[in-house]
């Protein structure tokens, strides 16, 4: 089975559906571009960041993010030459709310204005507040690399192989748990 | 600024609403001249959509932030494109005079 994909951390969806050529018939053959294809172009051509941070915005290893920003300059050059339609639609995606609570009223409030900072609680203008992160989704897709020898498990960070890992315990280069090459190393200790 | 609040009943004593899109009451205040107005949610009784219609009624009236205590999944979207702030408040005992007493020390 193919390794599943990990979820991109998506800030600002695009507030409209698509876009159209002019001048030509309505045609029923639109480019779909996925929202994190989407999420890419505005990485890396509007905010203009390099491709190491965007992948880090987008929670996902930088080679991943070249494919996605790749297939999505594709996917446009394709529209612009054949006019044809763009629809945004899909993607293996979750919206980063931007929500955020208060201490001191306990209330939760959200961002909508993404370009501004906020400092204080929109309800009692307490400054005591904290950004509300969804970390029950997380650990569902958390990646874990384990040693091989000892055993110690490390969380993944996206971006860097597990073998680029050394264990915190004896040093040995690291591997991911779950994957080929642990299951590998599971069945050559047994025989 | 205009902020919504979502009552229960159609008097500065009343309670939060804890529902948006069904609540009883729409209290608009205005920062600016200290002014609040009651208005009585027709959508209520709606069998679907209370939500969207009452997001519409908000966004007609020039609303910047509204305070509830829960938001439908239906909602959310829509504030967010039309840049209206969600305030979720998880205390339905708090009355629209306290609510209102906290956004003015905000200001």
């Amino acid at each position: 089975m193919a390794r599943p994909k990990r979820i991109r951390k998506m800030t600002n969806p695009p507030h409209f559906k698509g876009f159209r050529p002019i001048g030509l018939p309505e045609e029923n053959n639109p480019v779909v571009i996925n929202f994190e294809e989407y999420e890419a172009i505005r990485l890396s051509d509007f905010e203009l960041n390099g491709q190491v941070e965007a992948a880090q915005i987008m929670d996902i290893s930088r080679p991943t993010y070249a494919r996605i920003y790749e297939s999505a300059r594709r996917k446009v050059a394709q529209a612009f030459v054949q006019g044809r339609a763009i629809v945004f639609e899909g993607g293996k995606v979750y919206f980063n709310s931007e929500w955020y609570s208060c201490n001191s009223c306990g209330c939760w409030f959200n961002h909508p204005a993404k370009e501004l900072d906020i400092t204080t609680c929109a309800l009692c203008g307490s400054e005591d507040i904290e950004q509300y992160t969804d970390d029950s989704q997380q650990e569902i897709i958390q990646d874990v690399c384990i040693c091989p020898k000892c055993g110690t498990e490390k969380v993944h960070t996206p971006g860097i192989p597990c073998a680029q890992e050394t264990c915190p315990n004896c040093n040995s280069p690291m591997i991911r748990k779950g994957g080929p090459h642990h299951h590998r190393h599971r069945n050559n200790k047994c025989s | 600024m205009k902020i919504a609040i979502t009552s229960t009943g159609n008097s500065p004593d009343s309670k939060l609403d804890s529902r948006f899109g069904r609540c009883s009451y729409f209290v608009i205040y205005d920062t600016e001249n200290g002014s609040t107005e009651f208005i009585p949610n027709q959508n209520k009784e709606n069998v679907e959509g209370a939500g969207p219609a009452s997001v519409q009624l908000m966004a007609s009236r020039g609303v910047k932030k509204v305070v509830s205590g829960e938001f439908g999944v239906k909602v959310k979207s829509i504030f967010d494109s039309l840049q209206i702030q969600l305030v979720v408040l998880n205390d339905s005992e708090k009355t629209i005079n306290e609510i209102i007493k906290l956004l003015d020390h905000n200001k």
